[in-house]
């Protein structure tokens, strides 16, 4: 029993030394989107090099999580895929948007099923259930198998406002992750689904839609036609570090070199931007 | 006063330390019986928004199957039919526990009864080590060894409730295993060798009179399988397909309560209908844990030799 007090007396010091000392570092959390997050784990962990006096955390949880922190102060940077507008219990008005790039949403099948171009109408027919052989659409006589994301979640979203156009589609399994959805397309002949361009693997074919492959130039001038805003949610107040990172992940540099190689589309490339409600227009590039 | 007298009068220091573990334990306790107070009041008065504050169905929510709670019907009331999760927990959860209940009574009797000695030795430690492998690796195995094997023998995607049966199948066989071996121990042994005296053989022994006599505790362990297996969230949603589709057969997907609200938990907003149906579904599941903890606690009551 001797021992005991001893080791309570390091635990004290150690908590002392390692917790208690003040430091002047600020942190920066942010919360929500998983299509974005990587972008902003790279920015973060670039941006705390420059500047010593931030710390950067970034975590994932959904764009609703990413949305709704950032409306109750709990985090300072809310990252989501949709508009806050689109988000049931947001009030957007409260919020600042920062578009920071364009991510792709790309439909992915199983290598069995051999096809590789459909039309945005047979991709709406097969997600409602109106198609349910690959036959139909020049495929082997082969049973369709959806597989959706989460009801709620980003890239979900996009793919319902850009494909469905507001109509349902068919109960199928559903799952939370892209990385999972990947998995299940692979082993599952006949799969299929639909991920976030920086997902997109050589494992799981990806299709053409409408004759376009994608690529950079296919999203920039609307061909593409599944994409939309990667936005970075911060209230009426921020911070400077939040500021300053926003900022950072805004820089040319940032936006020519990790932006590109990650597999998002920089946001002043785009020929034409997107509302709240899906519509898009033709605008002039600035530079 | 004289110092004797002074020091027989004084309450002496065991006395003091004494009372004050004892008011720190009961604090303690209290501080745990509020916790659980707590808990139980938060979920509830969460749970029940859906229906109050969103005025949804309490019969729609057990009988119907379309799962949208974020939408609402022609009666403006919310979409919440819960019934496709409710039968394919309640799915998993039987089929595994009718599965593994062989299984673990066998091993249990053979670590009791047939071979003490093997048994602690081998099994013992085996199970011990069941016990502790995290549920995602059982999620990951089921992922990459069962789901591509019940797609082989079964056809379809794989996923569905014979995949999340075998799962949990894996999962709750430890824990009732060891659950039934501690009940097979607590047997006395005059209640074995009265037997043998009688001329009972080995299997009659067992058979008539150390099963019967561990009955409830065996049933105790069985439930708390069942109540594990009920709760278990992420293995199972690896596996199971997570489709809110009524099960129409073993190898289809289905989902379960559990993976229902661990998936869309993170894609609502606090506050919205959405939000509130998941946290009615945690209700129920609270309710049911709570159910299996009263099953077991009447069943130890009656099992006391």
């Amino acid at each position: 029993m001797k021992r005991f007090p001893k080791l309570f007396l390091l635990g004290v010091v150690l908590l002392t030394v390692t917790g208690c000392s003040q430091t002047k570092q600020q942190t920066v959390t942010a919360v929500g989107s998983s299509a974005l997050q990587p972008l902003v784990e790279a920015a973060g962990e670039q941006f705390s090099k420059q500047n010593s006096q931030a710390y950067i955390n970034v975590q994932g949880g959904g764009s609703g999580t990413g949305l709704s922190q950032v409306q109750q102060q709990a985090v300072q940077i809310g990252n989501s895929d949709v508009f806050a507008e689109q988000k049931k219990g947001i009030q957007a008005s409260n919020m600042v948007d920062h578009r920071v790039c364009v991510v792709a949403v790309v439909p992915i099948v199983n290598k069995k099923v051999g096809v590789d171009n459909l039309t945005l109408q047979q991709l709406q027919a097969i997600f409602m259930g109106k198609i349910d052989n690959w036959q139909a659409v020049g495929g082997p006589n082969l049973a369709i198998t959806l597989v959706n994301r989460a009801q709620g979640s980003g890239t979900r979203t996009i793919f319902e406002q850009q494909v469905m156009q507001g109509r349902p589609s068919k109960k199928s399994s559903e799952q939370d992750s892209s990385g999972m959805v990947r998995q299940i397309v692979k082993n599952t002949p006949g799969a299929i689904s639909y991920v976030a361009w920086p997902y997109l693997t050589k494992e799981t074919p990806a299709l053409k839609i409408n004759g376009v492959k994608l690529s950079v130039a296919s999203v920039t001038n609307n061909t593409w036609p599944i994409w939309s805003y990667e936005h970075m949610y911060t209230t009426k107040n921020a911070n400077n570090e939040t500021k300053q990172l926003i900022d950072y992940i805004l820089s040319d540099n940032f936006q020519k070199h990790e932006v590109r190689q990650m597999h998002y589309i920089p946001i002043k490339q785009m020929h034409y931007q997107q509302d709240a409600t899906g519509k898009t227009t033709r605008i002039k590039v600035r530079d | 006063m004289d110092p004797i007298a002074k020091s027989l009068k004084q309450r002496s220091l065991s006395a003091k330390i004494e009372t004050r573990g004892r008011l720190l334990t009961q604090f303690c306790t209290l501080l745990i019986i509020l916790l659980v107070l707590a808990i139980f009041g938060f979920i509830a008065t969460k749970g029940i928004a859906i229906f109050v504050q969103d005025h949804g169905s309490l019969v729609d929510f057990f009988t119907k199957t379309t799962w949208a709670p974020d939408q609402t019907n022609i009666h403006h009331r919310p979409i919440i039919g819960a019934l496709p999760m409710i039968v394919g927990s309640f799915a998993v959860t039987l089929l595994a526990v009718v599965l593994a209940t062989p299984f673990s009574l066998a091993a249990a009797i053979f670590m009791t009864e047939i071979s003490p000695k093997r048994g602690n030795k081998i099994l013992q430690p085996v199970i011990e080590l069941l016990v502790g492998i995290p549920s995602v690796v059982y999620g990951f195995i089921g992922l990459a060894v069962i789901v591509p094997a019940v797609q082989k023998l079964f056809g379809g995607s794989g996923f569905g409730i014979l995949a999340g049966t075998l799962v949990l199948l894996v999962m709750i066989l430890p824990t009732i295993t060891s659950m039934a071996v501690d009940a097979l121990k607590a047997v006395p042994r005059h209640y074995r060798e009265a037997s043998l005296a009688l001329g009972a053989t080995r299997w009659q022994t067992i058979y008539k009179v150390v099963l019967r006599a561990a009955a409830p505790g065996l049933m105790t362990a069985i439930i708390f399988g069942m109540s594990r297996a009920f709760g278990e969230a992420l293995a199972v949603q690896m596996v199971i397909g997570n489709a809110a589709l009524m099960p129409s057969s073993l190898a289809s997907p289905a989902t379960t309560l559990t993976s229902v609200l661990t998936m869309n938990m993170g894609n609502t907003v606090m506050g919205t209908s959405a939000n509130n149906a998941l946290w009615t579904l945690a209700l129920l599941l609270l309710i049911m844990s709570l159910l299996f903890n009263i099953v077991i606690k009447y069943l130890a009551k009656r099992g006391e030799l």
